[in-house]
């Protein structure tokens, strides 16, 4: 798909994820700013990446957009819906339906098999029926390459495996957006390589947003966008 | 299977031991709650089975519960009587058998007239105290336990001879007595009569063996010196627990003195209450104790899967989801801990039912126990119900992580 066909159909939707004017600043003796004044938009089909030094407000911003945490100023809107206001549980529901996310320590439930960890989202919302839930877990598990691996357990699988049990964990749900915090901070070159080439085949064929929060900037250049943010404020 | 229901449980299963000790902890307050329930309560039903047995459950003398008015007082508003001489009055209850009839016709038992007298046994040059009883054996046998309550002869004994007596045990040992012998007694009014014994009996309640006597009513009426005379009306009605609703209605109708069973060892089932209130309290205590067991491990679980919770809340999870989860593993200990705590409580109470003692106040030769599916209600009951409640703290707890602090922290 061309740069210009997603401009296209960009235009059509609107931004799936905008932040205005976000701030966060966590309370304390000496307040701490972790990111001001922000202005982003992601449209549907789009591979934004977030790029910066350590330190810098790139995860925080990703928490931000992906509704964990609650601007102190300025307004976050999902699907045009502003989020800030909301109270946990319609945020919840909104993540639920909504979201995917990708961290960059895999996060998966140890005591369950990758197909069950992959079900999880989709018995939390209950759009699926069980059957249809473990037909769609298997799907995404073979979609990654993981069909052989449905029945183990975390522990029995390699760092590249678990973080793709994770990727087909946030897509459970189908989700207009997928956010990634260092996704392949952890793997090995091979298997960072078969990650990206995963999030990118999601913005190609599925025309999922993608948000990657990364310092490696070979990844970032596979990205449609990049943002980089230097001590909380996106740096031009 | 819900979620919720699927990862509280893989918890538990993930933690085989202390899972096992929090339900063992459970077991083993409602098996010793069961068993205490069975004990106290078995004794108390069995010590009032008795005491129900051998004595009618109610008693209409031939008092007043309050003294006569005199007639100044109820012609005038008067303040102070001096000088005032009790008029003597026969004692007995009046129109006994009219009475009788009247109370038959609506009364849900039977009814049996009887001669009470204070007198002395006199037996190998000894004085001993005795309560006589004159009754009628063939009506006794409906108000009373009398006659299966027999050692040594029977009821219908006391027609085979003069002045024939039984003896409780407890007299009989007491004056070193036995059947087939002749005692001496001498009534309060100054009457003596040779009696033969002719039957011993064992009502279970020593109080009551040790000092009572049986006869007929004419030779209670001998020994009162009025002939005539009944002093006493025995009643057993269909339902024990009614005779304090039966006694009050006979009393209103008759005027005469009416003690229900329960009235007349209120002292007695006062104690009880008091009993049963320190056994429930010790038993609450025990169940809540256990119930710090199932605090700790649910807190464990939550403080070990703090990251899991940040992720599940990530994902979508709702803060109430995570918290019924681990309310959830709570009831689970606490229900398997109650389920398995019924075997052990039954066991328990089987055990300490086969053991045998001997008391000196019953006739008992086994432990008494109740068998009760209250007692395992009430235990199952506090057991969830503070398993419950040691298992909401960190469930709330749990359910007020900020994901983006434990993902945070982390990465």
């Amino acid at each position: 798909m061309s740069a210009e066909t997603r401009e296209t159909e960009r235009g059509e939707r609107g931004p799936l994820i905008e932040a205005r004017k976000a701030t966060r600043i966590i309370a304390g003796d000496v307040p701490a700013t972790l990111v001001a004044d922000i202005d982003v938009s992601v449209s549907p089909g789009e591979f934004v990446a977030i790029i910066g030094p350590s330190g810098s407000g790139k995860s925080s911003l990703l928490y931000l957009l992906g509704l964990l945490d609650r601007p102190t100023s300025g307004e976050v809107f999902l699907d045009g819906a502003a989020t800030s206001a909301l109270d946990d549980d319609t945020r919840a529901d909104m993540r639920l339906a909504s979201l995917g996310f990708v961290f960059q320590f895999h996060f998966l439930l140890p005591e369950f098999s990758a197909r069950e960890n992959v079900m999880l989202p989709m018995r939390a919302l209950r759009r699926l029926s069980e059957k249809a839930q473990v037909a769609r877990a298997d799907m995404l598990l073979e979609q990654l390459g993981l069909n052989e691996h449905a029945h183990k357990r975390p522990d029995q699988m390699s760092g590249g495996q678990r973080q793709r049990v994770a990727i087909a964990r946030a897509l459970a749900n189908d989700p207009k957006v997928v956010l990634a915090d260092e996704p392949t901070g952890n793997l090995d070159t091979h298997a960072g390589e078969r990650v990206l080439e995963i999030l990118r085949e999601l913005v190609d064929t599925q025309r999922r947003a993608v948000v990657v929060v990364t310092h490696d900037l070979a990844l970032a250049a596979r990205a449609d966008r990049q943002i980089r943010i230097v001590d909380g404020k996106i740096a031009i | 299977m819900s979620y919720v229901l699927d990862i509280a449980l893989t918890h538990l299963r993930s933690r085989v031991r202390q899972t096992v000790v929090g339900v063992m902890g459970v077991a083993t307050g409602v098996g010793f709650s069961i068993m205490m329930a069975a004990l106290m309560e078995g004794s108390q039903a069995d010590f009032i089975r008795q005491l129900v047995d051998s004595l009618p459950h109610i008693s209409v003398s031939d008092e007043t519960r309050n003294p006569p008015r005199q007639p100044a007082e109820t012609r005038y508003d008067v303040v102070q009587i001096d000088g005032l001489r009790t008029p003597v009055v026969r004692p007995g209850i009046k129109n006994p058998m009219a009475i009788m009839a009247s109370i038959e016709s609506w009364i849900p038992g039977a009814i049996a007239p009887s001669v009470q007298a204070k007198a002395v046994i006199r037996y190998a040059g000894r004085d001993t105290a005795t309560s006589f009883t004159g009754l009628d054996p063939k009506r006794e046998q409906k108000v009373s336990k009398l006659s299966t309550q027999m050692r040594q002869g029977s009821l219908d004994a006391l027609y085979k001879a003069t002045n024939a007596l039984i003896l409780g045990d407890g007299l009989a040992k007491k004056i070193g007595a036995r059947v087939g012998n002749t005692v001496t007694i001498v009534s309060g009014a100054g009457r003596t009569l040779d009696c033969t014994i002719v039957g011993i009996a064992h009502t279970g309640v020593a109080q009551i063996d040790d000092a009572s006597s049986y006869g007929l009513i004419k030779t209670g009426q001998i020994l009162a010196s009025q002939i005539g005379l009944v002093n006493e009306l025995r009643i057993r009605v269909a339902d024990a627990l009614q005779a304090r609703a039966v006694a009050t209605r006979i009393e209103a109708e008759t005027g005469y003195k009416s003690v229900s069973w329960q009235e007349a060892h209120e002292d007695l089932l006062s104690a009880f209450e008091v009993r049963n209130i320190i056994m429930y309290t010790v038993v609450g205590a025990i169940l809540l104790v256990a119930s710090f067991g199932t605090f700790n491990i649910v807190s464990t679980i939550t403080h070990e899967k703090a990251r899991d919770i940040a992720i599940m809340k990530s994902l979508g999870f709702r803060a109430k989801s995570v918290r019924r989860i681990f309310v959830i593993e709570a009831a689970a200990i606490g229900l398997v801990g109650a389920l398995i705590g019924w075997a052990l409580g039954y066991a328990l109470t089987r055990a300490m039912g086969s053991i045998e003692i001997k008391s000196p106040f019953m006739d008992t030769s086994t432990i008494p126990v109740l068998y009760s599916p209250l007692h395992y209600a009430l235990a199952t009951i506090v057991a969830l119900a503070s398993s419950l409640f040691a298992g909401y703290f960190p469930a709330r707890k749990a359910a007020a992580v900020e994901p983006v602090d434990i993902i945070r922290g982390a990465s």
